[in-house]
């Protein structure tokens, strides 16, 4: 996993939920975390693609749904 | 115009007989974000649905075969499952948001001749049930060149073959649709073709929908709601159904405005996500343009007071009907309960939202209102053709709801006590508490079944969700109940999951508390339990050691109130 997109994606979750960037390690579940639903989860992967300048197919969510899954995932993309 | 489609004997003949007269019509529309990826005239969705029904018939696919889909929504959907049901089979849609063991669980229970499924799910689901390839044909679409397909076809790869077309008749089952059961006991409600072509007829007459309409189809079509209105009655009545592959909100709206959708069906909570939107929007209004806003909805509201008044509405919200592409004519809302608040909005700003009622065992929909006048208070006017009844009702009229007509399901697959249960002597008994008011509207008002429906529509049957906590020993017994079943509130909003038990003699443990939330979390948000009862008596069971839920709920009501009985589960969601 590159440290730097889970890093970078940390950083960016931090600030739109509000909460504390040291809280969101790469094994958490981001639904849990964040207590966010799947409407919501699609939404932030629309910033997420933004954000990294990739394009994330929805169903990412289902195969990634921690922090780490997610940066390996904007890697894939990339 | 009436709809009359008693000449056909099934559902395929009447969809393959329509592809004549609307041949030159949009059918479907697949859009990828911004990017058409294509689009299909009737005539062009039945050369595709032909290819993929010889394919089928390749595959030994012969009438009276069950064929699963497990495809998010869009054009494969479609053309598949036409050419199953132009195959003569029978179509089992499942939802492609559950997970590998969900799936495998009613794929087990269904065991389909042939199963279609997108790619990622594939993926997913060959590792959970390596052996599925072995006795079913699976035919995968939109696999990578190159992919190790686990014993799978591509879907792609159909001939052009010719293929035989194959009647069924009225009586035959044409789909299995399960209306829950991803946890515990399948619901498989077996639907004929006579079934689903009344219920075509049935809501023609309400919704009158045209071939000039333009379906979004949102919800997944696995779903009784958007099979009807987003599958067979477009097709039928040569009407478009548009398909987008993301579900991101920007892409959503954009592609309503896009392709100027007139039809929507959504479950409430999808349209409590497009009234925050547009609630968002006017909050950024400065402070008279806002209360100028106010002053056009009561205009409107009196305006439309007997009926909708579409051109009228767009003229006076013209920013808003914009945004939605400024031709939307009716939101179709079902699936779970609808805040009258909520219906109401939408129509004071000139979005008809059209509340209707029904359950998959019903064949979809029972009730619907159809806006004459607008009614946000009640489900509606039992759908032609279907008789309701409420029965045993107490002072104030309200009883169980039984209803009963040509689109009940003929049973749920391989379970007789259930079926025997749940559709006595010609009625289907719903479960629901309703009662009839002076113009004849339904109202529900709520449940006497132990369950909760959540607002994206999803039913929960707490006996489905027990095996996830059996692993738990720091209790002597437990049961999940629908909190409303115990106590019932009137109201069916924010219904709560909640775990009974009897704990062990050193009193409730935070050890036992961190098994519930740990467990908690492995769960899809709405199967989760958000609270706990502790009951210091011997749960009573049968002589077979079932637990009698009705006698348990019946003790706990009897003994305690619901605000002195149930703790929240802190820290579980």
């Amino acid at each position: 996993m590159n440290e730097a997109v889970l890093s970078q994606l940390v950083q960016m979750v931090a600030s739109r939920f509000k909460v504390d960037p040291k809280q969101l390690g790469a094994e958490d579940d981001l639904f849990e975390r964040l207590g966010i639903d799947s409407l919501q989860a699609l939404d932030l992967l629309g910033e997420l693609e933004l954000q990294f300048g990739v394009e994330i197919p929805d169903y990412v969510l289902k195969e990634a749904s921690t922090f780490g899954g997610l940066a390996e995932a904007i890697e894939r993309y990339k | 115009m009436s709809l009359n489609l008693s000449r056909f004997s099934c559902i395929g003949e009447a969809i393959r007989e329509s592809s004549v007269p609307f041949k030159s019509n949009l059918a479907l529309v697949e859009i990828n974000r911004d990017l058409e990826n294509g689009r299909w005239s009737h005539l062009d969705l039945r050369r595709e649905a032909e290819r993929f029904a010889a394919y089928l018939q390749d595959h030994g696919v012969v009438p009276g075969d069950l064929c699963a889909i497990v495809l998010s929504n869009q054009s494969k959907w479609v053309i598949s499952g036409l050419g199953i049901y132009w195959s003569g089979a029978v179509l089992v849609p499942l939802d492609y948001k559950l997970t590998p063991p969900e799936l495998h669980g009613l794929l087990t229970h269904s065991q389909p001749k042939c199963l279609i499924i997108e790619w990622p799910i594939w993926q997913k689901l060959s590792k959970e049930s390596s052996s599925i390839a072995t006795t079913t044909k699976v035919l995968v679409t939109e696999a990578p060149e190159g992919a190790d397909l686990n014993g799978a076809y591509r879907w792609e790869d159909s001939p052009q073959g010719s293929f035989q077309f194959h009647r069924r008749n009225r009586e035959d089952i044409a789909s299995i649709i399960y209306s829950s059961g991803t946890g515990g006991r399948a619901k498989g409600c077996m639907l004929s073709h006579g079934g689903f072509l009344t219920q075509v007829e049935q809501l023609h007459a309400v919704v009158s929908p045209v071939e000039d309409d333009r379906y979004f189809s949102i919800i997944p079509t696995n779903h009784a709601i958007d099979f009807m209105c987003g599958f067979l009655m477009p097709l039928i009545c040569g009407a478009s159904v548009v398909h987008q592959r993301t579900l991101r909100p920007q892409y959503l709206v954009e592609t309503m405005k896009n392709y100027r959708i007139t039809l929507l069906a959504l479950v409430p909570l999808l349209l409590k996500m497009i009234k925050q939107g547009i609630e968002e929007k006017i909050e950024a209004l400065p402070a008279f343009t806002k209360s100028l806003f106010e002053g056009i909805k009561t205009l409107n509201e009196t305006m439309t007071r007997k009926q909708p008044r579409p051109g009228l509405s767009r003229m006076l919200f013209k920013g808003i009907h914009d945004r939605f592409g400024g031709s939307l004519r009716q939101i179709i809302v079902g699936g779970a309960y609808v805040d009258r608040n909520l219906a109401e909005y939408f129509y004071r700003i000139g979005l008809p939202v059209a509340i209707g009622y029904g359950l998959t065992e019903a064949g979809t929909a029972i009730t619907l209102n159809d806006l004459k006048p607008f009614r946000g208070d009640t489900v509606g006017l039992p759908l032609p053709g279907m008789e309701l009844e409420i029965r045993n009702p107490d002072e104030g009229g309200i009883g169980e709801i039984w209803a009963s007509g040509p689109t009940l399901m003929k049973g749920y697959l391989d379970d007789p006590e259930l079926t025997a249960e749940t559709l006595v002597k010609g009625w289907l008994r719903t479960g629901d508490l309703g009662k009839m008011d002076a113009s004849g509207h339904l109202k529900i008002v709520g449940r006497s079944k132990n369950m909760v429906v959540t607002e994206g529509g999803k039913n929960v049957y707490p006996e489905d969700i027990e095996n996830a906590f059996e692993d738990i020993s720091d209790w002597e017994e437990f049961c999940i109940f629908a909190a409303n079943y115990i106590w019932p509130e009137g109201r069916l909003i924010g219904e709560q999951l909640i775990v009974v038990f009897r704990p062990k003699g050193d009193g409730v443990s935070e050890i036992l508390l961190e098994g519930l939330r740990k467990r908690n979390r492995h769960l899809a948000d709405y199967k989760r339990i958000s609270g706990f009862v502790v009951h210091e008596r011997d749960f009573p069971r049968t002589s077979s050691m079932k637990i009698k839920r009705q006698q348990l709920a019946q003790e706990l009501k009897s003994l305690r109130k619901r605000e002195e009985a149930l703790r929240p589960l802190k820290g579980d969601a």
